[in-house]
């Protein structure tokens, strides 16, 4: 079957997951995001790519540094930028997600952004919309947050040159995580060859080695000798009934410490997706500390965005 | 047409560019052919009076270019590096060929978002005709005219020696 994501002659169309997409244009996003991280540099931080063009940023659910990171991306591209919040307004009223495209479209929209509840909303719109517009999943539900699986693997890359030789721990609530699968499709494909996940029972989907990871349940053990620890914030709005003891309970047991921290290899870093909650998953003194690249993830997610937004755009 | 040396083009190229060299000057080649030139002529001008500490710079003019809406990006597109202030600076711009202008133009306007340049002078090893914007180089080591159907490309050897193709497009 032909991936939806993709054009006839297998270009990226829209960026709906990283599962299923394959290295060449993984890397080809990766490279070009490299380009885009001297604008950020100069005297006039933009450069002319997308100028005439329109980009909607349509956030279903709330988001502050995804939302403010697209619009940044977009106007640094020259696109013209409309965010619109919809939980507050046409869907308050009745509004259908199509209808609210269709309208869009009819403005004359060139490419949505779309953050929403349920998984598979992206797919939808990216199915119904006319075929010069090009659709970009911001996060759907517990499926896929694919440019945040990308700009992880960017700092990665970044830090740690040589994928193919990397031991890479995903802790934390895999369970509700979009980011933490559109991780490890990422990793993956990339030649990681080692991909931990360390979390309790009750916060790992069922199956989950199917996509080709090893299960820790104890931080001692998952960590040890790691390069990269990638820690996952724990979802309380999304966690329905208690799986869990107390988030004491949960910080003593899966926390980040520096003492954790101490089983990784010495130059391991620390990533973290945000929001951070301190003192639940991870202890600030190590999401301040001289191995968090946090910051650096949030900067090259700029970059990241505008090489996926002008391929898209070219494509 | 026999195929120029590209070699001797090279000696020939530095020669007129060095009186342009004085303090405050950076040499900025366009990526690949252009970057490849200033590579090595570097070593040349840094040796002149005055270039001592000549700058110099890469430009991969993709994000600029105004055939964007028709082919989309490059797949090979490297960073640009621009490592001193563009401000008041003299810049040399290189490049192999100079055909329509548009990489110039682009070239330009991504320069200007770095900062406002005192003088920008275009220095291209062949100019093979056929420009389709008022832009032209002030300096080039060999002048033809090309029919459009044919592609004139400068290569370089593993040993760093530059030589031409000539292709027919079909």
């Amino acid at each position: 079957m032909q991936n939806p994501q993709l054009t006839e002659d297998s270009e990226l169309k829209h960026l709906l997951s990283i599962e299923g997409l394959p290295k060449r244009i993984l890397n080809q996003i990766l490279d070009t995001a490299e380009s885009f991280v001297g604008v950020a540099e100069r005297e006039v931080k933009k450069v002319p790519l997308l100028r005439g063009k329109t980009v909607c940023n349509l956030f279903f659910e709330n988001s502050t540094r995804t939302r403010t990171t697209f619009e940044i991306a977009a106007k640094r591209l020259s696109a013209d930028v409309i965010t619109l919040n919809v939980s507050t307004s046409s869907q308050a009223k009745g509004e259908t997600i199509l209808d609210t495209i269709d309208n869009l479209t009819a403005m004359h929209a060139d490419m949505f952004v779309v953050r929403h509840a349920q998984s598979g909303a992206a797919h939808m719109i990216a199915k119904h919309v006319a075929p010069h517009i090009s659709v970009i999943n911001a996060g759907d539900g517990r499926h896929a947050h694919p440019t945040q699986g990308l700009l992880d693997v960017f700092t990665i890359r970044k830090y740690k040159p040589e994928m193919h030789n990397l031991r890479v721990a995903i802790v934390g609530d895999v369970l509700h995580s979009r980011v933490a699968r559109s991780e490890i499709h990422a990793l993956t494909t990339l030649g990681v060859p080692e991909v931990r996940v360390i979390a309790p029972k009750t916060l790992l989907p069922q199956d989950v080695e199917k996509l080709g990871v090893h299960v820790y349940h104890d931080m001692n053990e998952g960590l040890k000798d790691v390069d990269v620890v990638m820690m996952l914030r724990l979802q309380n709005e999304r966690m329905a009934g208690a799986m869990l003891p107390s988030a004491q309970e949960y910080f003593k047991t899966y926390g980040l410490t520096a003492e954790k921290l101490a089983q990784a290899k010495p130059d391991a870093i620390v990533m973290h997706p945000g929001p951070m909650n301190r003192g639940v998953e991870i202890d600030s003194a190590v999401a301040d500390g001289s191995q968090s690249v946090i910051l650096p993830q949030v900067t090259y997610g700029i970059a990241v965005r505008m090489a996926v937004m002008s391929i898209l755009a070219g494509n | 047409m026999n195929l120029p040396n590209a070699e001797t083009l090279f000696e020939t190229l530095a020669e007129r560019i060095k009186p342009l060299i004085k303090a405050n000057t950076a040499v900025v080649g366009i990526h690949s052919g252009g970057a490849w030139l200033a590579e090595r002529l570097l070593p040349i001008l840094c040796k002149v009076q005055g270039g001592e500490n000549l700058a110099q710079g890469i430009l991969d003019v993709s994000f600029y270019r105004d055939d964007f809406h028709e082919r989309g990006l490059h797949s090979e597109t490297k960073p640009s590096q621009i490592p001193f202030d563009v401000q008041d600076k003299n810049i040399i711009l290189i490049d192999d060929v100079f055909y329509t202008g548009r990489t110039i133009r682009a070239a330009m306007n991504e320069l200007f978002d770095y900062g406002r340049p005192a003088s920008i002078t275009l220095a291209v090893l062949v100019n093979r005709g056929g420009r389709e914007l008022p832009i032209a180089p002030q300096i080039s080591a060999f002048d033809t005219e090309l029919a459009e159907s044919q592609n004139l490309q400068l290569l370089r050897h593993e040993n760093g020696t530059f030589y031409f193709t000539l292709e027919e497009n079909t």
